[in-house]
């Protein structure tokens, strides 16, 4: 600062008019974001209007075929295939992350930790197109004797069945590539919180004659709980969104697939990915609609993701 | 819960041992491994292994692939339980199978990972020459060799592309990260939790609604802007929240002398915010880019791909590195399919630096404002 003490006068006269130009610019660009958020809901609602007043909402839930052109289409099958890839996902990803995160954050040693948590703040930089790709080339064809073997012993349960030999972009497959796409988003946000456990109750679990796990079951995971709730939620935001990994893995269907292990599968925005370039204007606005379906749940569940994880942040967990 | 310590042990670590039996310390290890346990693990690795090989190669008719390693992975689980309960008893043995359970998952996930890179390495560099950073595909025969023609289209796409919206959000998102430490009121929460649903908005949907606003209006055509605009929405929330937290680490004290020295809330923030989260914010800069430089789901519907290199991303289809590779493995042409995984190679080379580049500057120490690039922070205020 080159403040002399002219200058100083000189700011007092100034600073009020300096002050109201910058709090009104930092405003407008904090204003920005609401604003981008409500254009982007307004302007996919107007451009789905023409698809929505066609079939009417209900029938747009509900319908499970995507025919445009006949007028008949609706995300009754593609809304439950995405959620069903998020869930197998999730499955996957939730059990592994949790043990990456306690591995970063309680099973060590400082210098490893801090390697494995840049390492993981890379991974979840990995471009999606590239998951796909390997999903497609090296895990497709390796993953086959598992879901074999997981037909030939589970099929009791129904979402184990196959009616067809082909396990080739089924759920399954895509629900692991999205698993390992998200499982680093969802280390990073546990490992996070799982560090702020407060070293007092840690020490008071261990001085106690606690062993390691046991501090870790009776301090760190109870105070991390909402920290894990709001990443598998954040995670599963990122795992129903997910397009290109997907639509490349997936062998597109249009029918409700509750087989998770049989070929044929899909995603809300894998389904737009996959059909942008063979759209008529009917069908684009369809698309818009099936968008804005997609829109309104991630932004639900991204939304009380980020409440939940802040709520922990600052809360400090639970007391002894 | 029993922790293994008894007997006193007279300061046995302070010394080097003099030969001898080792002398036995039962003192509480909070870190570490003695020799008995590293003895342990190896032992209950070789042991599973072995019973595994028989039960599973040789008794039975399995064979191989994952279901070994499956058997193998859990008999070692249950060996190496079994040997800590004999020697440390039931408690000690239920912490060592937690730890055993939980460090092997953690590490499956991050050397699947990092294998599936080397996988990417192993299938693109074959085909890398230097030619795929100066040629495009433009007039390449689908019965040309892999090598033939380049991706200089795709890369110019990106580079335009990301640098367009780059050039948008980083102002827009500094000066958001502002307005949420330094001004914040009414609408700060409702900013911060938007700015978090933001994050969360998958990038087709971005591209969605350009193509809603302003291409279906024709205010824009498809064209490399377009998609810039896109990435622009899913980069925004990524600067925001990641100057947030660098201007928000900028200690009180800077302000409060600032303040005490007459200084404006304005000539604060740009002559001692900034400044001080200089490097953080080139960081936020760098992870930003890093975050929709492998986006392809904008180009998609925005842009579309053309072989041929296209300069101007105002007006006709640009093609970039996420949108080649998604068009090469779709593509029915084998040597298609070989250039996808040259240009992912690309790709992750692209990040990893970006990546690298974000962490070494933002260790750097905050300095003075005397880098070129920001003297313009230097001059000397309107006063």
């Amino acid at each position: 600062m080159a403040g002399t003490g002219s200058k100083l006068i000189d700011f007092e006269v100034r600073r009020p008019r300096q002050d109201v130009i910058f709090r009104a610019t930092a405003r407008v660009a904090g204003a920005m974001t609401l604003a981008l958020m409500a254009v982007i809901f307004v302007a996919l609602l107007v451009r789905s209007y023409r698809a929505l007043h066609l079939v009417g909402i209900g029938k747009f839930l509900t319908t499970q075929q995507w025919v445009p052109e006949a007028g008949k289409f609706g995300v009754g099958s593609l809304l439950f295939n995405t959620v069903m890839i998020g869930v197998v996902a999730l499955v996957i990803a939730v059990p592994v992350s949790l043990c990456a995160a306690l591995l970063i954050s309680e099973y060590s040693p400082p210098a490893v930790s801090s390697a494995l948590k840049t390492l993981v703040e890379l991974l979840a930089a990995m471009p999606s197109v590239v998951f796909g790709y390997w999903g497609l080339e090296y895990l497709t064809p390796r993953i086959r004797p598992l879901s074999q073997w997981l037909a030939n012993h589970l099929a009791f349960l129904p979402i184990f069945k196959v009616t067809s030999s082909s396990f080739a972009g089924s759920t399954f497959i895509a629900g692991i590539v999205v698993a390992l796409m998200v499982s680093p988003v969802l280390t990073a946000v546990a490992q996070e919180v799982f560090f702020q456990a407060p070293s007092g109750q840690r020490e008071a679990a261990l001085a106690l004659g606690g062993t390691k796990w046991g501090m870790i079951r009776k301090v760190v995971l109870p105070f991390g709980r909402g920290g894990i709730v709001g990443g598998t939620m954040l995670a599963f935001g990122r795992a129903v969104g997910e397009t290109v990994a997907v639509v490349v893995v997936i062998s597109a269907t249009a029918t409700r697939q509750v087989h998770i292990l049989q070929s044929g599968a899909n995603s809300i925005s894998a389904w737009i990915a996959e059909t942008w370039g063979e759209s008529n204007p009917i069908g684009i606005s369809a698309l818009m609609a099936a968008g804005l379906t997609l829109f309104l749940l991630t932004l639900i569940v991204n939304a009380a993701a980020s409440v939940i994880v802040n709520r922990t942040a600052k809360a400090g967990g639970p007391s002894l | 819960m029993t922790v293994q310590h008894a007997s006193p042990a007279p300061d046995t670590a302070k010394r080097p041992h003099s030969g001898g039996p080792p002398p036995r310390s039962d003192r509480l290890r909070l870190r570490g491994w003695s020799r008995a346990d590293v003895a342990e693990l190896a032992g209950a690795l070789l042991g599973s292994f072995a019973l595994t090989w028989l039960v599973y190669e040789e008794l039975t008719t399995l064979s191989g692939g994952l279901g070994f390693v499956v058997c193998w992975f859990f008999a070692f689980l249950v060996t190496y339980w079994a040997m800590a309960r004999n020697r440390l008893g039931a408690g000690a043995a239920g912490d060592r199978l937690a730890a055993a359970t939980v460090a092997s998952v953690g590490l499956l996930l991050v050397v699947g990972l990092v294998a599936m890179l080397v996988y990417v390495v192993a299938k693109g560099y074959h085909a890398l020459r230097p030619q795929f950073f100066t040629k495009d595909q433009y007039g390449v025969s689908p019965l040309a060799k892999p090598t033939a023609g380049g991706g200089l289209a795709a890369i110019v796409g990106s580079v335009e592309q990301v640098g367009l919206a780059t050039v948008i959000s980083l102002p827009l998102g500094i000066a958001t990260a502002v307005f949420l430490t330094e001004v914040r009121g009414r609408i700060g929460r409702p900013v911060r939790l938007l700015t978090d649903a933001m994050s969360g908005i998958p990038s087709v949907l971005a591209g969605l609604f350009i193509f809603a606003l302003l291409i279906l209006s024709h205010v824009l055509p498809q064209s490399g802007f377009a998609v810039s605009l896109a990435l622009t929405i899913s980069m925004l929330p990524t600067i925001t929240r990641t100057s947030e937290v660098v201007l928000r680490v900028v200690p009180g004290d800077l302000r409060e002398a600032s303040y005490a020295l007459g200084g404006s809330e304005w000539r604060t923030v740009r002559r001692i915010l900034l400044p001080t989260a200089r490097n953080g914010l080139i960081t936020a800069a760098i992870l930003g880019v890093a975050r929709v430089v492998g986006e392809a789901a904008p180009g998609i519907i925005d842009a579309g791909s053309s072989p041929k290199v296209n300069w101007n991303p105002f007006k006709g289809p640009q093609e970039n590195l996420p949108l080649m590779i998604y068009e090469d493995i779709k593509s029915s042409v084998p040597a298609d399919n070989i250039r996808a995984w040259t240009a992912a190679l690309v790709l992750v080379f692209l990040v990893l630096v970006l990546f690298v580049a974000a962490r070494a500057i933002a260790r750097r120490r905050p300095g003075g404002t005397r880098r070129p690039v920001f003297r313009f922070l230097d001059r000397k205020g309107p006063s």
